[in-house]
């Protein structure tokens, strides 16, 4: 695990932006220091900001203003083919011209490796990635998630201490991303590379990184583990973007330390913990995780303050109970609840008591 | 990493959609028969019990049908359009059935002749050659087939054309006795009456269609129709060439001239054809009209020496006397010949087969090879210019890359001729570069620098003609190269050298090809451009193509040239494919 201690880091993007018009500022102001070994996701909507940042890493690129240091010296004006950064691309860019191993052995070749050396890495390589007795093939003849693991050897192949990955997962069908992203993970941890990895998918963030950043608007918005993005988002943006979400809007009423009584539009009153609200009579959105939502009484801490709700529609998912209730006004306020056996199923129209731990009720900024 | 322990990595993955094309081969691979198949062991079965195979056929076979009259038209147009012409041009290379079918009886007769022992044919040859010769006269055949011999041996077209005019001689000194001894022999009439026989008499229709049916071999005309003649048997049996010739007259009369028989007088041919008749004739026991006059000629016969017809065309011209004539019309006499394409490449047939022409008149294979050497000077200069213009123009941001790709069209959009002559004011000699020279002083006056009118300026007007022949293809393939190859490249490490030689150059090849296919192919059948600023020097195969078929007419040897460029043509294509793989060409 990396320290985000500036001093340390491998990577460091200081105060850099970046602008291809002249009039609009793509990345504002980014500063970002990534260890060494770390397995770092920028995570954030389309036009961010993420993929320019990492083509800047890349050299693909150049920064506007600002600087960006790899091991402690910049690489503003180093040409990408002398950064020594493996990169795997979204459709991963094998050459179709050469074969898997000659793929693999391309980078050594420009590196004047001897061939018996190349032979052995490329031979590695491939083990690595359980690709062994594919080198004969051409990349058309691979499957897309045999592809993948050619285009990620070949971005380890040249022992580079840095991997760019952006997007890679993103042409496979679920079950072999999600298998792939463990053996990315797996891979990394391994080798102790350092990973920058580009994703809009959340969970692929969640699930592999050591942090995330949360890009939007040229900015990230938040830097964290898992799960301290999931469970303390710093603003309305993450809160929604990371996980399913449920909101409620309001206005503070009450700041008493270390929770806030926020009065929601309809009236009803609850307890929240202020993370960017500062003073009674702010606006502000107050966010609960579905799963955070409890409406069998007796879980209920016996102060907790409970809301009104009306159950609209039960969904049946198998591993959980997806409910959406109309709570306060909001009509697509929704409830998960485990598939165990006391559970009970809601039926629509029925009306209840919901409430949750003060805790997991967060007032952000509106 | 432990995921995939054991299974490997092929089955280690999940559906992906790739993997379903090969699920399905491997389905289609399997022994066991879908769950509709019927039978365990034998054909897969359709549900209602047909076999699956013909199931399908039935199914596809509309479909089939519908596309086939979709594109009906288009593949009818090509067949009469393309198909169909070529065909015939490569049939006119090898036809040769002019001699044959103008000189019907002569060449018979010339094939029993041995031509080595250096003297003449022997008379029958003469004869025949008289009595082809006068019908192919009357036709006004004689001319072409003395133009067709005439590609053989210089000479033969103008002695056909005097002879034709003097082949009359014969008949009219033989004429002016007889019309002496009696002057019906000079009437249509008498004629009419003696050749018809008596009313009811019997007809020999065999003999009149066995000549109608040569005279359309050399009139290339139907002749249908009633002709209202035919010779008598009797006349037929008695005087058979006299009949022949008649009926040939009568045939001709007729239908070519509307003419009516009884008051035309008969061609001059009937008169050396009666003489011979009548050398042996007996017409004592002859009942039939006219039997005075046939009686009297016979009686006085000794009057009338039988026909030379050796001698008579010895008169007409002396080439006649002289065996080459001969030797010529008997090597060419058969009607398939590879006479054109021994001429194309610079040979010819001689009684003694096929020999080298002499080495004033070898100019063909020389040809050949220009064209060849140019078209692959032009279409490397073509690749050396336009690689740099495609890379351009594949690799600008659209806005500009369209107005760019504007420029190379524009020269498609200009007429090929004003191109050409906007070529040769350029280049010529007090033309525009010769002028910035002479005014920069790097050129004197007096030395100015030849290029037009020989393959510098044939090679420089056709590159500029078909540079975007080059472009567009390579352009195309260039395109659909993502620029995520040269990232990859650039951040393993390759230089930009490196990269675009190990892995964007090799991508752009079938661009590569098949701009050159088509730039290659194109050039080596280019004809306006090099008649233009060719010169002599610079011209190409096809212009002596043209030349052949509108100017010197000499189809035969022009569609030799052409089906041999059609043959280096797909030789070529072959070797490429064979060498690089056509599979290779993409045109985007």
């Amino acid at each position: 695990m990396a320290s985000s201690d500036m001093d340390g880091a491998f990577v460091e993007f200081d105060r850099v932006q970046k602008s291809y018009d002249g009039e609009t500022l793509v990345v504002k102001d980014l500063n970002l220091a990534i260890g060494k070994g770390e397995f770092l996701t920028m995570l954030g909507p389309s036009g961010s900001g993420k993929t320019t940042c990492l083509m800047m890493l890349a050299g693909f690129e150049t920064a506007t203003h600002g600087e960006i240091r790899l091991g402690g010296r910049e690489i503003n004006n180093i040409p990408p083919h002398k950064r020594g950064i493996g990169m795997v691309f979204q459709n991963y860019a094998l050459f179709p011209h050469m074969t898997v191993a000659e793929n693999l052995s391309f980078p050594l070749e420009v590196r004047k490796m001897g061939k018996s050396e190349r032979d052995a890495k490329v031979k590695r390589a491939l083990d690595m990635v359980q690709m062994g007795a594919f080198g004969g093939r051409r990349p058309a003849q691979l499957s897309g998630g045999q592809q993948q693991r050619i285009a990620l050897a070949r971005a380890l192949v040249f022992e580079a201490e840095l991997v760019l990955m952006d997007e890679p997962l993103g042409a496979l069908d679920k079950q072999l991303r999600e298998h792939m992203q463990f053996e990315i993970k797996h891979i990394a941890d391994n080798l102790g590379i350092t990973v920058v990895y580009v994703t809009h998918d959340q969970t692929e963030a969640l699930t592999m990184s050591d942090r995330v950043a949360v890009f939007e608007d040229g900015r990230i918005q938040q830097l964290d583990p898992p799960d301290v993005l999931y469970e303390e988002p710093k603003n309305s943006f993450v809160a929604q973007f990371i996980g399913e979400n449920n909101t409620l809007m309001g206005k503070v009423t009450k700041m008493n330390g270390e929770v806030a009584e926020v009065t929601l539009d309809d009236g009803e009153v609850i307890d929240t913990i202020p993370v960017n609200v500062n003073a009674v009579g702010d606006r502000t959105l107050v966010s609960i995780r579905p799963e955070r939502v409890e409406f069998n009484k007796e879980r209920l801490h016996p102060d907790a303050h409970t809301i009104h709700a009306e159950v609209l529609e039960f969904i049946y998912m198998g591993d959980i109970y997806r409910t959406r209730l109309k709570v306060a006004g909001n009509d697509n306020f929704i409830v998960k609840t485990r598939n165990a056996p006391d559970q009970r199923r809601l039926q629509a129209g029925e009306k209840l008591e919901i409430g949750w731990r003060p805790q997991d009720c967060r007032a952000l900024d509106a | 990493m432990s995921t995939v322990s054991g299974t490997g990595p092929g089955t280690a993955d999940a559906p992906s959609p790739d993997d379903a094309l090969h699920e399905a081969a491997a389905l289609a691979d399997r022994d066991t028969p879908p769950r509709h198949g019927a039978a365990p062991d034998g054909p897969v079965l359709a549900a209602d019990g047909t076999p699956l195979k013909r199931s399908l056929a039935r199914a596809l076979r509309l479909q089939k049908t519908r596309a086939l009259m979709l594109i009906a038209p288009l593949l009818i147009f090509v067949l009469i359009s393309f198909i169909v012409p070529i065909a015939q041009m490569l049939w006119r290379s090898v036809e040769n059935d002019i001699v044959s079918n103008t000189l019907p009886m002569t060449v018979p007769e010339l094939a029993q002749w041995d031509a080595s022992d250096g003297g003449l044919p022997p008379e029958p040859v003469f004869r025949a050659m008289y009595y082809d010769m006068f019908l192919a006269a009357e036709a006004k055949k004689h001319t072409r087939l003395g133009t067709r011999l005439n590609y053989e041996q210089t000479g033969i077209s103008s002695l056909f054309r005097q002879s034709g005019r003097k082949l009359d001689d014969l008949g009219k000194d033989i004429l002016k006795p007889l019309r002496a001894l009696d002057g019906d022999w000079a009437q249509a009439a008498p004629w009419f009456e003696l050749m018809s026989g008596a009313d009811g008499a019997a007809k020999d229709t065999a003999a009149l269609e066995a000549q109608r049916d040569r005279l359309r071999r050399v009139t290339e005309s139907p002749l249908a129709g009633e002709i209202g003649f035919a010779p008598s048997s009797e006349i037929s049996a008695l005087l058979p060439l006299t009949a022949q010739a008649y009926t040939d007259f009568a045939i001709f009369t007729v239908l070519e001239d509307g003419k009516d028989l009884a008051k035309t007088k008969p061609w001059e041919t009937v008169y050396p054809a009666l003489i011979e008749d009548m050398q042996t004739a007996d017409v004592a026991g002859y009942g039939g009209p006219r039997a005075g006059m046939l009686q009297a000629l016979r009686a006085g016969i000794a009057e009338f020496p039988p026909p030379s017809y050796s001698a008579a065309f010895a008169d007409i011209d002396a080439d006649w006397a002289a065996p080459q004539v001969w030797q010529t019309i008997q090597t060419h006499a058969r009607t398939v010949t590879p006479g054109y394409f021994l001429n194309a490449v610079d040979m010819q047939l001689t009684p003694d087969g096929a020999a080298a022409q002499p080495e004033s008149k070898q100019i063909l294979v020389k040809l050949f090879g220009r064209t060849l050497v140019m078209s692959l000077i032009i279409m490397g200069s073509c690749i050396l210019l336009g690689y740099p213009i495609a890379y351009l123009l594949a690799n600008l941001p659209m806005r500009t890359a369209n107005v760019l790709l504007i420029l190379v069209l524009l020269p498609f959009w200009t007429s090929l001729l004003v191109r050409t002559s906007a070529w040769k004011v350029m280049l010529q000699q007090q033309g525009v570069i010769n002028d910035t020279l002479v005014w920069l002083g790097l050129v004197a006056d007096e030395s100015r620098l030849v290029m037009i009118n020989n393959q510098f300026g044939t090679i420089v007007a056709m590159t500029h003609i078909l540079l975007p022949f080059m472009i567009l293809p390579m352009y195309s393939v260039m395109q659909t190269i993502p620029p995520s190859y040269v990232r990859a490249a650039k951040s393993l490490g390759a230089t930009n050298w490196t990269t675009f030689w190990r892995v964007y150059f090799p991508q752009s090849v079938p661009g590569i090809g098949a701009g050159s296919i088509l730039v290659f192919i194109l050039a080596i059948g280019y004809y306006i451009t090099p008649e233009i600023v060719g010169g002599t020097k610079g011209v190409f195969i096809s212009n002596r193509i043209a030349y052949h078929i509108s100017s010197s007419l000499n189809w035969g040897l022009a569609a030799a040239l052409g089906t041999i460029l059609l043959a280096v043509v797909l030789l070529l294509y072959w070797c490429y494919d064979k060498i690089v793989g056509i599979d290779n060409v993409k045109l985007g």
